[in-house]
């Protein structure tokens, strides 16, 4: 008589992309939660701020933001306070940005851990989109507290949050799907092809400026608008600001577009980053 | 009786040699352009199968539950593939690997230990990595840390350890596991010398209680001999065969070819940064080349060049077991004596009116030394067969250990 025997792993050459270790996932929650712990004990252990560098760059970022594209180049902000318009952009923008960048080095920055154990190797940019998500959430709070002390000494200012700010979590899960399947795909295109190492550094670069993140999309003519709507990134901040500031050039044509993009680049990075990571230390 | 708890069939895997891995974008555009059109040249094609390389080819085997399985064969003979593709890093390019139970791999102890974290901290981390649940750690978390001997500093970052501590920590971790397969790559040697007699002695309680099935990896026959019953020899990719493990050690030393008695040592690679410039052995030779015997004389002649006078020197052999044990050490300086080497061409020759190493396959290191200063070392010129005596042998064929030697004997009656 056979014992009973719950587990059985079959191992052979796989030839599907989409192919999902899920129970695998589940069973290893627990270290998506240490390496989350363990991300954000690494980075600010033996720094004096702390978790208040979360806080400090983007204000610094804000700033500088304000004085050189609202004092000097005049860049109108859809009639917000300038800090408060920069900080709402950047809220999205740094958490994509931050995102995409530790993804893209998940292959060749965790090669020492993969080659020698297997956990499902989703589990890494998982942990990282996490991590990424508790230091948006301090930067969260501190756009409220700057928020409340600007509107106490000006009440005149109409910039209110609106009820879509409620969607704020379902606006990060986008920029996460986004990030985490360019991120991804640049990972395994990397980890493949060296070239690529350049390319996410660069292409983020280039990205900030087409997103209206230092600019409203208001600000661009009529006829050129569709161009900044094709980048997926750019209606999801566009979004931000208008659940915060209640701005109102929120469109729902091109948010639905993004959304489309946003998936299919999830469902390729992860497909193709999975495919890459079966045997991709064979190569490394 | 069970469904066997592993069963390979078939296992292949194939390696492309060169730098497929990390072509660059073009050539791999180029290669997929050509493919598109039809192109793909006959040569092309000739050039892909020149550059495989089969690390694993058609191994198959099956595994009770409960066994404890060597896994020998000599460097690139496909060990530590099999153990990546069993322990899912890789994927193999055919066949396939069943493998019932939860199954835990030991490649390296210490798997992502963060520096900056503490020794508590990395117990949970190392453990959830290597598979367990946070409440299974919990759970052994005490015990962890007594066998580590670490309880002082538990909660000090790591960075700040010894080394050996770290490694303590890490093997702790991983001795605790209780999975239902356990694969294991030589990490046992960790630590000192005490710490590895526990090491062993924990993988010895692992492998002995209830269920457990073990692979294990190692070069160390003596702790092959003592864990495993049976052994996987593999052989350039391909399974030789699972043996009872003494056959199978047999099979592997056999494998691991002896050298001639005159060896040509010049254009050896040194060891030890030692350079061979002051002096150099270029020759070592064994007796009269007719082989060497337990129990008859042993003649070593080394041939030194001298550049600069040794005023105080000394010539050393030593006998290491193929397990990598030192059994034997011969020193031209230890009746006192030291050597005055002029520059110049010369011959020195250590002798033994009996050889009391037990037959079996030792490696060889020389070396020429000036008090603490060594001019020149040599590990491992030569893997020297020993056979069992002639005439005058009647011990070494219940010779067990290292070495034999014959004590003076004397015998009292007291009390009848």
């Amino acid at each position: 008589m056979n014992q009973p025997e719950p587990i059985e792993l079959r191992i052979r050459a796989r030839s599907g992309w989409l192919w999902l270790d899920w129970r695998g996932l589940v069973a290893y929650r627990d270290l998506i939660v240490l390496l989350v712990r363990r991300d954000y004990v690494s980075k600010y252990k033996q720094t004096i701020l702390g978790p208040a560098w979360a806080v400090v760059t983007p204000i610094v970022t804000a700033l500088v933001f304000g004085f050189v594209f609202g004092r000097v180049l005049g860049v109108q902000t859809d009639g917000v306070p300038p800090s408060l318009f920069y900080l709402g952009g950047l809220l999205g923008w740094n958490y994509f940005n931050q995102t995409l960048t530790a993804t893209s080095n998940t292959l060749r920055g965790n090669y020492a851990i993969f080659s020698k154990v297997y956990f499902p190797r989703l589990v890494t940019p998982l942990a990282t989109a996490l991590s990424n998500l508790l230091s948006s959430g301090v930067q969260l709070i501190t756009f409220a507290a700057i928020y409340a002390v600007i509107i106490g000494a000006n009440a005149g200012i109409t910039a209110r949050p609106s009820w879509a700010a409620l969607a704020l979590p379902l606006l990060f899960l986008h920029l996460a799907a986004l990030a985490l399947g360019g991120g991804l795909l640049l990972s395994a295109v990397t980890a493949k092809y060296r070239d690529f190492q350049q390319v996410a550094p660069f292409f983020l670069n280039l990205l900030l400026y087409v997103t209206p993140v230092i600019y409203p999309l208001s600000q661009i003519p009529e006829k050129w608008r569709w161009l900044a709507a094709i980048n997926p990134v750019a209606p999801v901040i566009e979004a931000f600001r208008a659940a915060l500031l209640g701005t109102s050039s929120f469109d729902p044509a091109y948010y639905a577009l993004s959304v489309a993009v946003s998936a299919a680049v999830l469902v390729i990075g992860v497909g193709y980053y999975q495919r890459l990571a079966r045997d991709f230390v064979d190569y490394a | 009786m069970s469904r066997p708890i592993i069963e390979v069939s078939g296992l292949s895997k194939r390696y492309a040699l060169g730098e497929i891995g990390f072509s660059s974008f073009r050539e791999e555009t180029q290669r997929w352009i050509n493919r598109w059109r039809g192109r793909e040249s006959e040569s092309d094609k000739a050039a892909a199968t020149e550059r495989e390389f089969w690390a694993l080819r058609d191994v198959s085997f099956s595994i009770n539950p409960g066994e404890v399985i060597g896994i020998i064969g000599r460097n690139g003979a496909g060990k530590s593939t099999l153990l990546k593709i069993l322990s899912r890093i890789t994927e193999p390019t055919s066949g396939e690997a069943v493998l019932r139970g939860r199954v835990a791999s030991l490649l390296e102890v210490g798997t992502g230990f963060h520096p900056e974290l503490s020794g508590r901290e990395n117990i949970f981390l190392n453990g959830a990595i290597l598979g367990m649940k946070r409440p299974e750690i919990a759970a052994k978390f005490d015990e962890i840390v007594a066998f580590a001997e670490i309880e002082k500093f538990i909660d000090t970052p790591v960075k700040r350890y010894s080394s050996g501590m770290y490694v303590k920590l890490a093997f702790a971790v991983a001795a605790h596991l209780e999975p239902e397969i356990l694969i294991i790559d030589e990490v046992l040697a960790v630590g000192d010398a005490q710490f590895q007699r526990k090491c062993i002695g924990r993988m010895q309680t692992i492998a002995n209680s209830e269920g457990r099935t073990v692979l294990f990896v190692s070069h160390a026959m003596t702790t092959i001999r003592r864990l495993c019953q049976r052994c996987i020899v593999l052989e350039g990719g391909r399974l030789r065969g699972v043996y009872p493990s003494e056959e199978a050690i047999e099979h592997y030393n056999r494998d691991v070819g002896a050298t001639e008695l005159d060896v040509e040592t010049d254009a050896l690679p040194r060891a030890w940064g030692s350079t061979g410039e002051e002096a150099r052995l270029i020759r070592i030779q064994a007796g009269d080349g007719r082989g060497l015997f337990f129990g008859e004389p042993l003649t070593l002649t080394f041939t030194v060049r001298v550049r600069s006078l040794i005023d105080a020197g000394m010539i050393g052999i030593a006998f290491n077991t193929v397990e990598g044990s030192r059994v034997m050490t011969l020193d031209s300086d230890a009746n006192g004596e030291t050597l005055r080497l002029a520059p110049g061409l010369h011959t020195v020759t250590l002798s033994l009116p009996s050889l009391p190493l037990s037959p079996g396959r030792y490696y060889c290191h020389a070396a020429i030394g000036q008090g603490q200063h060594m001019c020149d070392v040599i590990d491992n010129f030569a893997l020297w067969e020993i056979h069992a005596g002639g005439r005058n042998d009647w011990e070494s064929d219940r010779a067990f250990g290292g070495c034999r030697l014959r004590a003076s004997v004397t015998h009292q009656v007291v009390a009848l």
